[in-house]
């Protein structure tokens, strides 16, 4: 029978099925960060289990940490607490992990594709909903709660309900001037943020086969702030070319059996998927949000959308909240809006290529007065590359702030917080009601757009600097 | 998860409907790292009122709550099951439960029991009539009783076949996959030796 890509992992992942069950499926890389994890460990502890593959197990501290004064204590006693519960559970269960100050630490969904961890064909989860970044390479990767975190160390399966299957076939190419978020942003705003509930998504289409293995990730990254189970990209000579030689690929004769596999993941070409969206990539241009949710989003050269222009009434309330919250008036121009903060990082923007394409931009110009930049790299490994390339000294030149690695600003649970009623144009994934920090203002936009407004200290293009002469 | 087929234990009275996650435990509870020690967030607003039913003398060694409809609305946190059976209780006796609390419920080992408004009733006035009284909770049987003679209450409960079975066997999650062991062993022993480790 013809199969999906997604639907050919599923298959080669069943240890158990049984009428009337949910399939028993065996999980490749389970990744472990600082906030879900404690009471996944107390529970083995208190049940007297062990972590049945610490060899399929990786641990990275990441959301908490602080990133900067990287020698002193992190202040917060929470963030601590969980931090130093980390280190103890890893020692304890024997599982690896990258600490503060290890060169490998950084984001856990950076961490894994650097390394050479996250392979097409594998099952990957983690205690973290952006999970679903992994599936660029090809695999079915999503996250998961604690009480499975507890159940994937102890059994290394986790009992799953097979997902709906869904094509998003992106058509054309994108434009000059847009990139992968544009992209992402455009189709949560097609699909809306429930579109996508139920379903594994497969990206496809000759706009995706364009891209780099980064920019995929980026893709992949948002699947859930449409809702979706997990989203995934059929490997090809890209994403090999991307794992080849890292720390964890396979080498030799593992190399040639492994990309014997992974040329076999692909749809068949007279599989059926049970949905399918298209999206012409030609006719994105760059994007933004102007409410408080990744759906809520427009064109940069459109204006803040009037309420009453939604037809359903939710919808409608939903717009008059998000306006209400944003401080906007609708009809006004996004570009007028000015932004007090800007954040390059995260796991959907803090990868190397990123902040290279930042860097270009920001080359030679100056942060406008009143705007401050942050720039976080997703990794230890990304930072120290920006270093060597001079990234940094761009970026501090320009008046940008260059940090150490983490999740920072992305979610506000370390230092690097918004104050209330502060606007910020983002690179990461969730515009949510003070996910940035209580009260704070969060417009997603694509590392292009959050340099230009960075400089013009309102919300902008690239193509804007040259026109305004900056 | 222990086995769970008989329990008789003090009974308290908490007459309250919708009693939600929030009230059982206040997100402010819920920043330990452990699955133990939530005990003091339990019902934290209340606990403060000297005349709360859990702190009279009577009722502190508590392990069977009867409460009123909709007991465990709202936010999906396992730490009210948790707090709950930090603090002691084995069983909470309601005439509606919220559907992720007795989901989380069943998964952790705190029996759920479902019974008619009026078994609530009968036993909030058997309970304050006679403080410090024990329940008798029978999952083999599905009953729920309390006092003797003419002032004897005893009724039946509903729960799910499959919860029961998982008490009465003291199966969590865990270990059903685990009872599948020789599966998942026959899996990894088939696994390409090229897929990746991390150590
Ligand atoms: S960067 Fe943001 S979205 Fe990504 S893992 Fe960290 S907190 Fe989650």
């Amino acid at each position: 029978m013809p199969k999906t890509l997604a639907e050919k992992i599923w298959d080669d992942h069943v240890v158990r099925q049984a009428q009337g069950e949910p399939d028993l499926l065996f999980i490749d890389l389970h990744l472990i960060h600082e906030v879900t994890s404690p009471q996944a460990f107390d529970g083995l502890r208190l049940s007297g289990r062990t972590v049945r593959r610490p060899d399929l197990t990786l641990a990275t501290e990441d959301h908490n940490i602080p990133t900067t004064d990287l020698d002193k204590p992190i202040a917060d006693p929470v963030s601590r607490t969980q931090v130093e519960t980390l280190r103890r559970n890893a020692e304890e269960f024997g599982v690896r992990l990258h600490p503060m100050g290890d060169l490998d630490q950084g984001i856990v969904h950076v961490v894994g594709p650097q390394l050479g961890l996250t392979q097409p064909g594998m099952t990957v989860v983690c205690g973290d909903s952006h999970t679903s970044t992994h599936g660029a390479f090809g695999a079915i990767a999503f996250g998961i709660g604690t009480s499975e975190v507890e159940h994937v160390l102890a059994t290394q399966t986790l009992p799953q309900a097979k997902p709906k299957m869904m094509a998003v076939e992106v058509t054309g190419e994108l434009p000059p001037g847009s990139t992968a978020k544009d992209l992402i942003l455009a189709l949560i705003a097609q699909e809306t943020t429930g579109g996508g509930q139920g379903y594994i998504v497969e990206y496809r289409g000759e706009a995706i086969r364009k891209l780099s293995m980064e920019e995929r990730m980026t893709i992949c990254n948002m699947s859930i702030e449409w809702g979706a189970k997990a989203g995934l990209i059929a490997p090809d000579e890209t994403t090999f070319e991307y794992i080849k030689g890292r720390a964890h690929a396979p080498a030799g004769d593992e190399w040639d059996a492994a990309v014997a596999y992974w040329k076999g993941l692909v749809t068949d070409d007279d599989a059926a998927f049970d949905k399918v969206v298209t999206l012409d990539a030609s006719s994105v241009t760059p994007f933004v949000t102007w409410g408080t949710n990744p759906g809520q989003g427009v064109p940069l050269s459109a204006r803040v959308p009037d309420p009453a222009s939604f037809e359903d009434p939710i919808e409608r309330e939903a717009a008059e909240n998000a306006l209400r919250y944003m401080g906007l008036e609708a009809g006004t121009p996004m570009r007028d809006i000015a932004v007090d903060t800007v954040f390059i990082g995260s796991c959907t923007n803090g990868r190397i290529s990123d902040l290279r394409r930042a860097a270009e931009l920001i080359k030679g110009r100056k942060v406008a007065d009143n705007t401050r930049v942050l720039v976080v790299p997703g990794s230890v490994r990304v930072r120290l590359q920006a270093e060597e390339e001079g990234l940094d000294v761009i970026f501090k030149e320009a008046g940008a702030e260059w940090r150490g690695a983490g999740c920072s600003m992305c979610l506000g649970m370390n230092p690097d917080q918004l104050t209330p009623g502060e606007r910020s144009a983002s690179t990461s994934n969730r515009n949510f009601e003070g996910r940035q920090g209580k009260g704070g203002r969060t417009h997603l936009v694509s590392p292009d757009v959050a340099v230009a407004t960075g400089v013009l200290g309102h919300l902008a293009s690239p193509a804007d600097l040259d026109k305004a002469g900056a | 998860m222990e086995r769970f087929t008989t329990h008789t234990g003090v009974g308290a009275p908490l007459r309250r409907s919708n009693v939600d996650t929030d009230q059982i435990i206040p997100a402010v509870y819920l920043k330990r790292v452990t699955r133990t020690g939530f005990e003091d967030g339990l019902f934290a607003a209340w606990r403060s009122d000297p005349d709360f039913v859990l702190n009279q003398d009577a009722y502190r060694q508590a392990t069977v709550l009867v409460a009123g409809p909709d007991f465990g609305t709202g936010s999906s946190r396992e730490h009210a099951v948790w707090a709950l059976q930090n603090y002691g209780f084995k069983v909470v006796i309601s005439p509606r439960f919220g559907d992720i609390f007795r989901g989380n419920s069943g998964k952790a080992g705190l029996l759920a029991a479902q019974v008619d408004d009026k078994v609530v009733a009968a036993l909030w006035e058997y309970l304050e009539a006679n403080p410090g009284a024990a329940i008798t909770v029978d999952l083999q049987e599905r009953t729920v009783s309390a006092g003797e003679g003419p002032d004897r209450i005893e009724d039946s409960f509903t729960i799910d076949d499959y919860t029961r079975w998982r008490l009465l066997e003291g199966l969590d999650d865990i270990a059903i996959t685990l009872s599948h062991e020789e599966d998942i062993a026959a899996y990894e022993s088939a696994r390409p030796s090229f897929k990746p480790a991390t150590l």
